[in-house]
């Protein structure tokens, strides 16, 4: 190690790799457009190893095989969401930084938590929505979400208790706004915060929950035991991986619908050159078999709009969630 | 019986082989560089298991994960800079043997009842998954809050120095685990508008700011220590089985909490070392001898956190539900590979799931060669000049911290941790009753309150339910047993004084 100078070293290492690196380089780069001319950084608000971090890991190997670039994951965490967010929406705006949004985008700012908004970014394509279902123990009376419906209706005010992610988070919305939908107050079903839906699920199997709003997929091993039941899905459509789970609409004629979803985004005033290559890109990702099947493996919800789809999904989304947070009380602005 | 045989022909692949080997080393390594945890080495692991075979996958997560958490002891014993939390227990009893020079019977130890328990820990999966599951189920939001409390006082137990400096150092722990918005109200909290503060102080940064960090300055600002006799570096597995025969009632109490700890969402490998290292200190023939470099407190922990590792798959593998962070990661790969977890999972996909305990076994018996090895070379570092490992430690530690989150807040943190380290052992404050408090004080908290909202703050809850009152019970008690103890001194010593006046 000591007898060989540093420089041939590095030298060595680009010979080899050279051969690998030409045919992608030269490859596409002539029926493409100039953009991507080098690797694209993609950001990733949240830790490593989880179902985000894993979303934009197979997105970014299926781009690399379609534009002929690295693109190479990185998790900027911290701030719970908030400084990969930022990081994205700060971004250079020239194509070579772009990122994976969540859901948590639309709800941060409500709260006062980031000056952030989903204006501060260029929607390319939105890869994913998981709902949120009604799941109850297995030995619960309740034999649909109408029979549900009615006990919480028949209530007082906090004697039902429901869980599935912390104070504020998504699942928290989604019974808000179901509850609002049915013409109930926010807090009518008392929210019990968790560490996530794993222990809220855990809690329901234990009996110490009346029912959870997490997604379906977040709670199938427990349904696969036989410890829960999923109701209903707040979904347009029935889930293709739990087709016997109802939609809200079908099972009690409440059309509500919210989700966790996720999409590809850069930082505002993205050159229309970067745009134009990912947006038909995102799209042949998303059709890929590989994605399918991936996803389909996690059981996260196969849900895709084009970029002005996403930039619609965006607005939209803001909309319902900060009344869905100001009905909770949770919204400072 | 064509399960087994299924199971062994999957184990048996080439490509399977290959990917325990592989792992084995990767998790040797990244456990044993400060800074960089076993949750981390998992976490790293994913994207590659893209590419796997099912089998391959999940055995690769498996085996980095055990070899981890066991070289996670090796920098804690040579350099007192534990790899993981799960060390940080036991760091200053092995590092105190270390300076003993009988470094090579401490990393022997933590090799060897590693491996045990592990492979103790993989027995209790095979023949208790199901039991051990309902157990778990059985576990509502106040029992957890009597554990965490419980896992809490185990900082005065641990500490060597004062129980008063000791309680000092957890409650400034609980301070740190209020920073941040991931409480139960969701409402930020000492975060001086610090968007970075916002997601709380991990433990990770805070454990390599505490204890690596201020050895570094601790080390700038002593005299080098006088030289280790320089002496063949013994071997590793000689004095084991004597320590095997002479503290089996530890080791097995050891495997035992280990298997119910870890099999106990959310409290993992952590709580099982601190909480086995109190036991063995308090329960010890020998107490004045714990902390001065004693190898009893070592078997017992290091039994425990492996036997928990296993033990943690059993909510994961029946109900989906991780056991710890590691699980966590790992219920996602098995989703991915099409191992869905359920019941059906023991039923339907019998092969698979004998492949997984196979793996289990496997990584724990080649984790003693692997281990003799990676210590032969760790040792070194102990004849290698302090001034030249010094420096590779801080570059590990900023390297380490920015590397999980691509932030340099957290580069920030660790820094800042190892001046409130090195501040706090210089006035006799444990610094690890204080990362202690760090690890449990939301589990503490998110518990209490939990339980609260769904009593309609009733507290009965809490002492009502058997295994509640159970607990409840060994809180009080172990929380009143120096009370007790201290007043019927008294009393005796009255009644002598009184019996010695004259009349």
């Amino acid at each position: 190690m000591k007898s060989i100078p540093r420089r041939a070293l590095l030298g060595g290492a680009a010979l080899a790799l050279a051969p690998l690196a030409r045919p992608a380089l030269i490859g596409p780069a002539l029926a493409q457009p100039r953009w991507p001319a080098r690797p694209v950084q993609m950001l990733c608000p949240w830790a490593a190893g989880g179902g985000t971090d894993a979303v934009l890991r197979i997105i970014a190997i299926l781009l690399e095989k379609d534009l002929g670039q690295p693109f190479n994951v990185v998790n900027r965490t911290g701030g719970s969401g908030v400084v990969g967010h930022a990081a994205i929406a700060n971004a250079q705006p020239d194509g070579y930084t772009l990122g994976i949004i969540t859901a948590e985008i639309c709800m941060l700012h409500w709260q006062g938590l980031t000056e952030v908004t989903y204006r501060n970014y260029t929607p390319l394509g939105l890869m994913n929505n998981d709902p949120p279902g009604i799941q109850v123990n297995n030995s619960a009376p309740y034999r649909d979400v109408k029979a549900l419906a009615d006990a919480i209706k028949a209530s007082r005010p906090g004697q039902l208790k429901a869980s599935g992610t912390g104070q504020g988070g998504i699942w928290h919305l989604a019974l808000a706004g179901w509850l609002g939908a049915m013409g109930l107050k926010a807090d009518h079903v008392r929210w019990v915060p968790s560490n996530g839906a794993a222990p809220a699920m855990q809690d329901l199997a234990a009996g110490g929950l009346d029912f959870t709003t997490c997604s379906v997929p977040e709670a199938r091993a427990m349904l696969d035991a036989g410890r829960a039941r999923s109701l209903a899905v707040m979904a347009p459509e029935r889930l293709s991986a739990f087709p016997d789970i109802p939609t809200l609409k079908e099972a009690m004629g409440v059309d509500y619908q919210t989700g966790a979803w996720r999409g590809i985004a850069g930082p505002s005033n993205l050159p229309a050159e970067v745009k134009a290559a990912m947006d038909p890109a995102l799209g042949r990702v998303f059709n890929s078999q590989e994605y399918k099947d991936f996803l389909n493996a996690r059981g996260f919800g196969l849900v895709y709009a084009d970029a002005a789809g996403f930039a619609r999904h965006l607005e939209a989304a803001d909309k319902s969630l900060g009344e869905a947070m100001k009905a909770a009380g949770l919204a400072k602005v | 019986m064509n399960d087994m045989l299924e199971a062994f022909r999957l184990v048996a692949a080439a490509d399977v082989v290959l990917a325990i080997l592989a792992s084995a080393i990767y998790g040797l390594v990244v456990g044993s560089l400060p800074g960089l945890s076993a949750t981390m080495a998992t976490a790293l692991l994913v994207p590659v298991t893209f590419y796997l075979s099912p089998i391959a996958a999940v055995a690769t997560i498996i085996t980095a994960s055990a070899m981890a958490i066991f070289s996670g002891d090796i920098p804690g014993c040579l350099l007192r800079i534990p790899g993981t939390p799960a060390s940080a227990a036991y760091t200053d009893e092995a590092y105190a043997m270390t300076r003993r020079g009988q470094a090579e019977v401490a990393l022997g130890a933590g090799l060897w009842f590693s491996a045990i328990g592990g492979i103790v820990g993989t027995l209790s999966l095979v023949l208790m998954a199901p039991l051990l599951a309902e157990m778990a189920l059985s576990f509502s939001t106040y029992e957890y809050f009597w554990l965490a409390f419980l896992g809490l006082m185990c900082a005065t137990l641990v500490a060597r120095s004062s129980p008063v400096k000791a309680i000092a150092s957890m409650l400034l722990g609980l301070l740190i685990a209020c920073i941040g918005m991931e409480n139960p109200a969701g409402t930020p909290r000492f975060t001086f508008g610090v968007t970075n503060l916002l997601g709380g102080i991990e433990p990770i940064p805070a454990l390599v700011g505490v204890f690596a960090v201020s050895e570094v300055m601790r080390a700038m600002v002593t005299p080098e220590p006088p030289k280790l006799p320089r002496r063949k570096f013994g071997s590793i597995l000689a004095g084991q089985w004597a320590l095997t025969k002479k503290y089996q009632w530890p080791m097995w109490r050891g495997n035992i909490i280990g298997i119910i700890i870890g099999v106990l969402p959310g409290a993992g490998a952590d709580m099982a070392a601190w909480v086995s290292y109190a036991m063995s200190k308090k329960f010890s023939k020998e107490p004045e001898k714990v902390g001065t470099g004693h190898p009893e407190g070592l078997v017992e922990a290091g039994a425990s956190n492996n036997a928990s590792l296993a033990s943690g798959w059993v909510p994961a593998l029946l109900f989906g539900i991780p056991g710890d962070t590691i699980t966590a990661i790992a219920i996602g790969v098995l989703y991915m590979k099409g191992l869905n977890p359920g019941p059906t999972l023991f039923t339907e996909r019998a092969s698979s799931m004998y492949a997984l305990y196979l793996i289990f076994i496997i990584a724990n018996i080649i984790m003693i060669p692997l281990g003799i090895v990676m210590i032969r070379l760790a040792s070194l570092v102990l004849r290698a000049p302090r001034s030249a490992v010094m420096p590779a430690i801080i570059l590990l530690c900023a390297v380490g911290s920015y590397a999980t989150g691509a932030n340099l807040f957290s580069v920030v943190m660790v820094a800042a941790f190892g001046v409130l380290g090195f501040v706090m052992e210089r006035n006799g404050y444990p610094v690890a009753a204080l990362v202690l408090g760090i690890i449990m004080g939301s589990m503490v908290e998110q518990n209490f309150i939990t339980s609260l909202i769904k009593s309609d703050g009733d507290v009965l809850p809490f002492i009502e339910r058997p295994v509640s009152a159970v607990l409840a019970a060994l809180t009080f008690g172990a929380l009143l047993w120096p009370v007790g103890a201290w007043l019927l001194g008294r009393v005796q010593a009255g009644r002598l004084r009184a019996a010695a006046a004259p009349r």
